[in-house]
């Protein structure tokens, strides 16, 4: 984010794209209704008419994979009512005139016709948005997890430069990340092309102050792969060992018939984890993790705030801080690292090495709490808001002219309805945790599939009837939830249970994902429910 | 209103405060305490419980502290022989339909109402007559994650704003009139079917002991119990929590009030959550797997073994792949969920040791 979620409750305007916060980020959502209730505007954009519906000033109900011809037909009638804020775009931005005629090719008309959002009400939202300033653009999974995910979010900045909305509080580009630390964990650098702190491994420089600081000769100056071409790596033998650490993959990758094929032709198996769970019977080696509250160290929130975790249990039997397994295992190829506990990896190690988080130590933080990065010295109150006046990391802002394209998977006469995934608010990802904390099973005891009351009765379908739902990979049997939130058309359903994972029915094909970020279509698949024949005995 | 600091004087002491405040804040701010039930930082005041009442010079009336608002000038008692006397009062009052089973109820040691009644020395309320009008609510204890005894609430109301403010619900609310008002969810319905969400706010905002954890039960007194802060284990927002921790087991989990981003909200995952780290399903050792055949088998099993012979295991092989293959026929994925200090340990591992840059999680998902 490049703004704080307290920014919510005071904001003056809110436009709130692809989140299901209510569930999926509960506590960030209660600012947002303090916000509602104390003069806040609220525009809503979802294919389900979802809890934050019930609070928007307006309410767009766009077709799943429709993001980037609705912006586009918003920008649209910024750019052509002259609401767009023309001081902020020369002065901090480039590339307007390619922005501006291309979505010249997006009149509210056809932005209409392609998201199914009525046409006024994309005049109206482009209304709202120009007369009201600033706006926090928010979004989650609903943009991101597309085939065209990093041209929605690239749709989103160009909103927002062009509205003049970055750089000030109540205004910014605020993804909401999904898990307590995956901004951290990309923060730590265990992404394929980057070291800790954002520093490419493919820039000389960066690349000999990380061999030098790790005392080696070089480091490699290519960027890896990524999860889907390790995973799908595999079965050619290309990757040949693989090592996982606390990721569920086989029940939350797409395909689950797919990853476990790839997983099952891996040579060398590697998962460490707390738990047995649908990935651990491929492993040839499980190593036991400590757990949260069982190891001191640090976690990166979706503001870009790091702050303490810390440890009140030792972890059972034999089981190990992470970070303990990475050294013992260094340690066996001739390298004795120096760490030898969360404090010093991050006090002597990672805030030496990265420039964003120099001014950020264990001491500072136990004193006042999180910060956010970048704090450069450890006078620096960190950074609430980035790009503030207008300065962005590359210079200017750099609009991009963007075309709509269908995702990948469409629905057709077979598979005639549109699956999108995500995450309940009683339960989290593949239930390893939830479903072993008590009272969770008892509130929501299985998963359901959630259909319109169009579809339900065009099939005949009750509410809590047992139904299946197929693809072009799988099926699954599973209760309907039929809802007057859903759109005709669509079907949603979560990945918490085993027999009923949604990942058994999406596309593990890359060629449906996006193709830069690699992220899976888990928004868009075609499906087909049925009836469920009761056998005549 | 106007925008300089305003002066006043409370018990003898001169103190000044931000235009705009009530006497409560005035006094919470320049570290003077006033007794209260109803009254929550974080929530609007309500004027409810009447604890607060104290004696401002030139008022004929006690006044409120939680609502009233500071003005130039005011001189303040907090404790004068009349606040005291008309506090005790409005305790004793309360303490008319408020069982007096401090010995096994879950909140005792942490417990406003037990405070402010060993403060003004009173055993019991003078006014109850003999079972009279003790109330007698059935234990609403059907949802798993708290306990509502209705015939401990002393009415102020806390839950119900910050389920109103702090969880943005309003699931519950006041019924009935007199000494029959209550607080519920909409009539006729169960807690699980109002709108109630279990964040557990309103257990967090009770000062009593109407609204108490279920896996807190038996679990340890607050004297025993140490309280650890951490931020939470679940989405990307980063909630802090207080741990309430005895010997290695959590007793209960509250937001913590002043933590940033969460300012003492939360949600169910993140107050109620955390017992997973306990289960028995935990792995505990190093498994090795055995093949029956050649290829891997559902079959296989998975031996015990020793940390060294793990590792060692999971060295030779990431050596011979490397050296036979090169270091790009190795990947990891690493965790979205654990430290910083993890995550950041297994890209060093891959790139300086491996010498692959074939490290990724879950980012893009």
């Amino acid at each position: 984010m490049t703004n704080t979620v307290g920014e919510f409750a005071k904001a003056k305007l809110l436009f709130c794209i692809g989140t299901n916060m209510t569930e999926a980020h509960p506590v960030a959502a209660t600012y947002l209704k303090n916000g509602v209730n104390t003069g806040t505007k609220l525009i809503v954009v979802d294919p389900r008419r979802q809890e934050l519906a019930d609070y928007a000033d307006i309410f767009a109900q766009l077709r799943v994979g429709s993001d980037i011809a609705f912006l586009n037909g918003i920008m649209n009638v910024l750019i052509r009512e002259d609401l767009y804020d023309k001081r902020f775009v020369e002065e901090h931005c480039e590339n307007f005139d390619a922005l501006a005629a291309k979505v010249a090719e997006y009149p509210p008309e056809r932005a209409a016709e392609i998201s199914g959002v009525p046409e006024q009400t994309i005049i109206d939202i482009a209304r709202m948005l120009g007369t009201i300033k600033p706006a926090m653009v928010i979004y989650t999974l609903g943009i991101t997890e597309h085939n065209t995910g990093k041209r929605n979010v690239m749709s989103l900045a160009n909103l927002q430069m062009l509205l003049g909305n970055m750089g000030v509080e109540g205004g910014g580009v605020n993804p909401m990340r999904g898990q307590n630390n995956v901004q951290g964990a990309c923060d730590m650098g265990a992404m394929p092309n980057m070291y800790c702190g954002y520093q490419k491994v493919d820039n000389p420089e960066l690349n000999g102050k990380f061999a030098k600081f790790w005392g080696v000769d070089s480091l490699p100056d290519k960027p890896g792969l990524k999860i889907a071409e390790i995973v799908n790596g595999l079965p050619s033998g290309k990757v040949k060992a693989f090592w996982i650490f606390g990721e569920n993959l086989v029940a939350t990758e797409p395909d689950i018939k797919h990853v476990s094929h790839c997983l099952n032709s891996a040579e060398f198996l590697v998962v460490q984890d707390i738990f047995q769970n649908e990935t651990t019977p491929f492993a040839d080696v499980i190593l036991p993790s400590a757990a949260w509250c069982e190891d001191e160290g640090t976690f990166t929130n979706t503001e870009r705030r790091v702050s303490r975790v810390r440890k009140i249990k030792e972890a059972p039997g034999e089981a190990k801080p992470n970070w303990w397994i990475f050294k013992e295992t260094a340690k066996r190829f001739g390298h004795d690292w120096p760490s030898d506990s969360g404090q010093e990896l991050w006090d002597n190690e990672i805030s030496v090495l990265c420039p964003a988080f120099a001014g950020i130590k264990f001491a500072r933080m136990d004193a006042i709490g999180g910060i956010q990065w970048p704090c450069p010295s450890e006078d620096h109150p960190g950074t609430p808001i980035l790009h503030k006046d207008g300065k962005f990391s590359r210079g200017k802002g750099n609009f991009q002219a963007i075309d709509w394209i269908p995702d990948a998977e469409q629905p057709d006469e077979e598979y005639p309805l549109v699956l999108s995934t995500g995450r309940r608010l009683v339960h989290y990802h593949s239930r390893t945790q939830t479903g072993r904390a008590i009272g969770f099973n008892e509130r929501m005891p299985e998963e359901c599939a959630d259909i319109s009351v169009e579809d339900a009765q065009a099939l005949g379908i009750a509410d809590g009837e047992t139904i299946r739902v197929k693809s072009r990979r799988g099926e699954v049997a599973i209760k309907a939830n039929v809802s007057k939130r859903m759109p005709k058309g669509m079907v949603w359903m979560s990945f918490h249970f085993r027999d009923t994972n949604a990942n058994h029915l999406l596309s593990g094909d890359v060629k449906t994902f996006d193709p830069d970020t690699l992220t899976p279509s888990y928004k868009a698949c075609a499906v087909k429910i049925e009836k469920i024949e009761k056998q005549v005995v | 209103m106007g925008t300089s600091p305003v002066t006043a004087i409370i018990n003898g002491k001169t103190i000044t405060a931000q235009p705009g405040m009530t006497i409560m804040q005035a006094a919470q701010a320049n570290g003077i305490k006033i007794p209260s039930l109803c009254f929550h930082p974080a929530l609007a005041s309500s004027g409810a419980c009447r604890v607060c009442l104290v004696e401002v010079e030139k008022n004929p009336k006690l006044l409120p502290a939680c609502t009233t608002p500071l003005t130039e000038g005011m001189v303040i008692s907090t404790h004068s022989s009349k606040a005291v006397a008309a506090r005790k009062f409005v305790v004793e009052m309360i303490l008319i339909r408020h069982p007096l089973d401090c010995f096994s109820c879950e909140s005792n040691g942490r417990c406003d109402l037990q405070d402010l009644a060993y403060e003004l020395g009173i055993e019991k309320s003078p006014f109850q007559e003999k079972g009279s009008v003790c109330t007698d609510y059935a234990l609403d204890d059907t949802n798993p994650f708290y306990i509502r005894d209705m015939n401990k609430c002393v009415l102020c109301g806390r839950c119900v704003r910050a389920c109103d403010w702090q969880s943005g619900y309003h699931a519950i609310d006041f019924q009935f009139r007199g000494i029959k008002t209550t607080i519920n969810p909409p009539v006729g319905r169960k807690l699980e079917e109002s709108d109630c969400v279990f964040c557990g706010q309103c257990v967090q905002a009770c000062p009593v002991g109407a609204l108490t954890e279920k896996k807190a039960v038996g679990q340890g007194r607050p004297w025993q119990s140490r309280t650890v802060r951490t931020t939470c284990a679940y989405c990307g927002v980063g909630c802090q929590l207080d741990l309430h921790v005895k010997g290695d087991k959590i007793v209960r989990v509250t937001g913590t009030e002043d933590g940033m981003p969460n300012k003492g909200r939360l949600c169910v995952k993140g107050r109620f959550g955390y017992d997973f780290i306990y289960s028995d399903d935990r792995i505990t050792r190093p498994l090795i797997r055995v093949r029956k055949g050649e290829h891997k088998s559902p079959d296989d099993e998975f031996r015990e073994a020793s940390w060294d012979e793990a590792l060692d295991l999971v060295s030779s092989r990431f050596r011979e792949v490397i050296e036979k293959h090169g270091p790009d026929a190795v990947g990891g994925v690493s965790c979205a969920r654990s430290i910083n200090e993890d995550s950041y340990s297994m890209q060093k591992l891959f790139r300086m040791v491996f010498k692959s840059n074939n490290i990724d999680h879950c980012a893009r998902v």
